[in-house]
């Protein structure tokens, strides 16, 4: 496949943190000389970790999805939204383009995600050498807008704080959306523990 | 790099050094668990939580909206509407509620709910709040313990929450008048009910109305309380003038109910729950001692009944006895005579101590104390049924029961059923005949004849008198100055220097004269008698001066006088 020799196969390994090369003595607990960070040839457990964490994210996404994350009390209307009846309230009452907007980054986003990340990890388990370009930058994008997907709970975070009007006029956050809080979060740490490099690493050199 | 790539490699890179174990890899798996676990829970949570889901069936949806819309007990929410949907017929909608499980209790046999909206009625609004809040179901739990999973929404909120302090109360009338659920029940004008249901009864003869009063004044309703209907205005023209009396403007307009005890002494327990009462018409019935038990009676009248409508008054010697219930004409073919029979209900407890004593008496006397019986002791005594004019204006009629003595016996059928009371032709009814009488008399007077003849005399006499004008009076005037010229004759004749008149005076002194001479003569008879026939005798002559007179009396008078 390549014919440029990797480290591992040089019998090299190169700190994560300072990027200083070490022999690599196949210690288990090994750690960098210089920084006294840990060190291995690809970040630990890359596998294991980035599906516990898909997982788990996944397992959050639902009560996310289904608990109300929000209170609207206005005027003595009592009107709880889940993330999906926000959007729908949000196209039915006029505002096409910010449902859209919400849509994407609550719904398509970390759905995407839940694929994206499924798919680079079955992918490089199964040492598929199958658009490793692409799947490197799939990757990219996948890291890049994991920060995005907060919206919703920035919205509800701002709307809580500044809407507090009493009788008239005034939001609550709701437990729904501390699992969705949890979901990004839990995501972006997937997206961080998934080595890319794996992306390029045949069947031979599975961590 | 450049020029030694190869010691590089092995002895003058560093060597890593070795750390503190790490944390085992396979740790991060607790995090999905703990992800699963939160889940999990959530879902147990849920399911926990999740009471049973029943469906209620309303006329209509209005206000009720999926997911939404809460079902309230005392303004907490026990559930929450899932899904509205048609019912199969699509004369109603069932709404799917989904309760909580505390609330697991309200799915049983007796639970009522219905849709709080804003409402406003005679009574009052209600619902306000929900306006800005939208409808919610409202709910109240009772006794039973039966599952139940369908349920049928009341239209209107019940007036009487289970559990509420206070009482329930039946009341029996003719008709519903105008109450309706909610309608207040009034307590000297405080309301302290209303009226919670009301139906048919079984036999459709009379209407069943179950109120409630709030504690604590249902403690005023004792055994012998009487109801009445309170709606509406109450005028009653009295001997002291017109009476209006009403409850409240909203009794006017939506009717009411008002109890009280009546005067006098009379048994003050508390009534029992769900007691039973009689709803009277009005305040003055209500009052009025108990009735007792209502006997039929009918009377066959003889003439026209115009004027007797059915609720006219049966009076017993002026106290009110009882109502008309029917008037009816009859036919008999022996007399072909119509007849009237008016059908009554009375009611002899009215009568008060004297029916009491008369069924003493009759019991007394071993008789049946049925009323047909004493009423054939009465009617032999001479009670007789009349129908006499209430009202002079409009000629209202009622029934009078009164004792005639002249009356003629009748025969009294007293196991007759119904009983039947002899009759009396009415006084009024006798008036009318002898007036009807008097015009026939006077109708038979030949007025047409009599009046054609008085106008022949009158132009008669005219006739007559215009003769008397042009040839009677002429005539007349010519005999009166005749007369005049007569008269003035004769007053000629008889003025005193007439010589009619001096003869007279003569003639009248010579008369007086004679009879002067002849008493003369029979003083001298009386004393010497025998001179008739012996003549005269000698005397002294002074006496004899005074009888000149000879002997033949008769013819003297005129010759009498002295000359």
């Amino acid at each position: 496949m390549n014919p440029l020799p990797r480290a591992g196969e040089l019998g090299l390994i190169g700190c994560h943190v300072c990027g200083l090369v070490c022999r690599d003595i196949k210690v288990p607990d090994a750690a960098c000389p210089r920084c006294g960070s840990a060190l291995h040839r690809r970040k630990a457990a890359s596998y294991t970790r980035t599906w516990a964490l898909l997982l788990a994210a996944f397992f959050f996404y639902i009560p996310a999805n289904v608990l109300p994350i929000m209170r609207t009390v206005s005027v003595g209307d009592v009107d709880d939204n889940t993330i999906l009846s926000g959007i729908i309230e949000l196209w039915v009452k006029g505002s096409p383009d910010l449902a859209i907007i919400v849509f994407t980054a609550s719904i398509v986003v970390p759905v995407l995600k839940f694929f994206a990340l499924g798919l680079l990890l079955i992918s490089s388990q199964r040492g598929s050498q199958w658009a490793q370009r692409q799947r490197g930058r799939l990757y990219r994008l996948v890291e890049f807008i994991g920060y995005w997907s907060m919206l919703d709970v920035f919205v509800v975070a701002l709307l809580t704080a500044l809407v507090q009007f009493g009788f008239f006029s005034q939001v609550e956050p709701l437990p729904g959306v501390v699992f969705f809080g949890l979901t990004v979060v839990i995501t972006m740490v997937a997206s961080m523990t998934f080595d890319p490099r794996l992306i390029w690493d045949g069947r031979d050199f599975d961590d | 790099m450049t020029d030694e790539n190869k010691p590089i490699t092995d002895a003058d890179l560093p060597e890593p050094v070795v750390q503190r174990p790490r944390i085992n890899a396979s740790l991060v798996w607790l995090v999905p668990i703990l992800a699963a676990l939160v889940g999990l829970s959530l879902v147990i949570h849920a399911w926990i939580q999740a009471g049973p889901t029943i469906s209620i069936s309303f006329q209509s949806a209005e206000g009720l909206d999926p997911g939404k819309t809460p079902v309230k007990y005392k303004n907490v929410v026990i559930g929450r509407v899932t899904a509205v949907r048609l019912s199969e017929d699509r004369s109603r909608v069932v709404a799917k509620v989904a309760l909580e499980k505390s609330a697991e209790g309200f799915a049983t046999a007796d639970t009522r709910f219905w849709v709080v909206r804003p409402r406003i009625g005679l009574g009052g609004v209600s619902g306000i709040d929900t306006l800005l809040s939208g409808a919610f179901i409202g709910a109240d739990v009772g006794e039973s313990q039966e599952p139940k999973d369908n349920f049928t929404g009341l239209e209107a909120p019940p007036t009487v929450t289970h559990g509420a302090p206070g009482k329930t109360y039946e009341l029996h009338a003719d008709d519903l008048g105008s109450l309706d659920i909610g309608s207040p029940i009034y307590y000297r004008r405080i309301q302290v009910g209303r009226v919670s249901s009301y139906h048919l009864d079984s036999d459709g003869k009379s209407v069943s109305v179950q109120i409630f009063v709030d504690a604590p004044n249902d403690q005023f309703v004792t055994k012998s309380t009487r109801f009445w209907n309170a709606s509406g205005v109450d005028v009653s023209l009295g001997a002291d003038g017109l009476k209006v009396n009403t409850q409240s403007l909203a009794t006017v307009l939506a009717g009411g109910v008002a109890f009280q005890d009546p005067p006098g002494p009379h048994d003050a327990t508390p009534a029992d729950e769900n007691a039973a009462y009689t709803l009277f018409n009005d305040r003055g019935t209500a009052m009025a001692p108990p009735d007792g038990e209502p006997h039929y009676i009918r009377m066959r009248f003889d003439q026209s009944m115009r004027g007797l409508a059915v609720d006219a008054p049966v009076e017993f010697l002026g106290v009110p006895f009882g109502r008309v219930v029917s008037v009816n004409l009859d036919f008999d073919e022996k007399t072909q005579a119509f007849s009237t029979v008016v059908g009554a209900v009375v009611y002899p407890a009215r009568l008060g101590k004297a029916h009491d004593k008369l069924v003493a008496l009759a019991k007394s006397r071993g008789d049946d104390e049925r009323m047909s019986q004493m009423m054939g002791r009465l009617v032999e005594h001479g009670l007789r049924a009349q129908a006499r004019t209430g009202n002079l204006l409009t000629g209202q009629l009622y029934i009078a029961m009164d004792f005639l003595p002249k009356a003629p016996k009748v025969a009294f059928d007293g196991t007759a059923k119904p009983l039947e009371i002899p009759t009396a032709p009415g006084s009024f009814d006798k008036l009318q005949e002898q007036l009807a009488d008097i015009v026939g008399k006077v109708q038979k007077i030949p007025f047409d004849s009599i009046g054609k003849n008085l106008d022949q005399s009158l132009a008669e006499l005219n006739r007559t008198l215009k003769q008397v004008n042009t040839d009677v009076l002429p005539e007349m005037k010519s005999t009166l100055q005749g007369a005049q010229q007569t008269l003035g004759s004769a007053n000629n004749a008889l003025s005193p220097d007439s010589p009619l008149q001096q003869n007279l005076g003569g003639t009248l002194q010579e008369l007086q004269r004679a009879a002067r001479s002849l008493r003369v003569l029979t003083d001298y008879l009386g004393d010497h008698p025998d001179a008739l026939l012996r003549g005269r005798r000698a005397d002294a002559k002074p006496v004899e001066q005074a009888p000149p007179v000879s002997t033949p009396p008769a013819s003297q008078p005129p010759q009498g006088s002295k000359p």
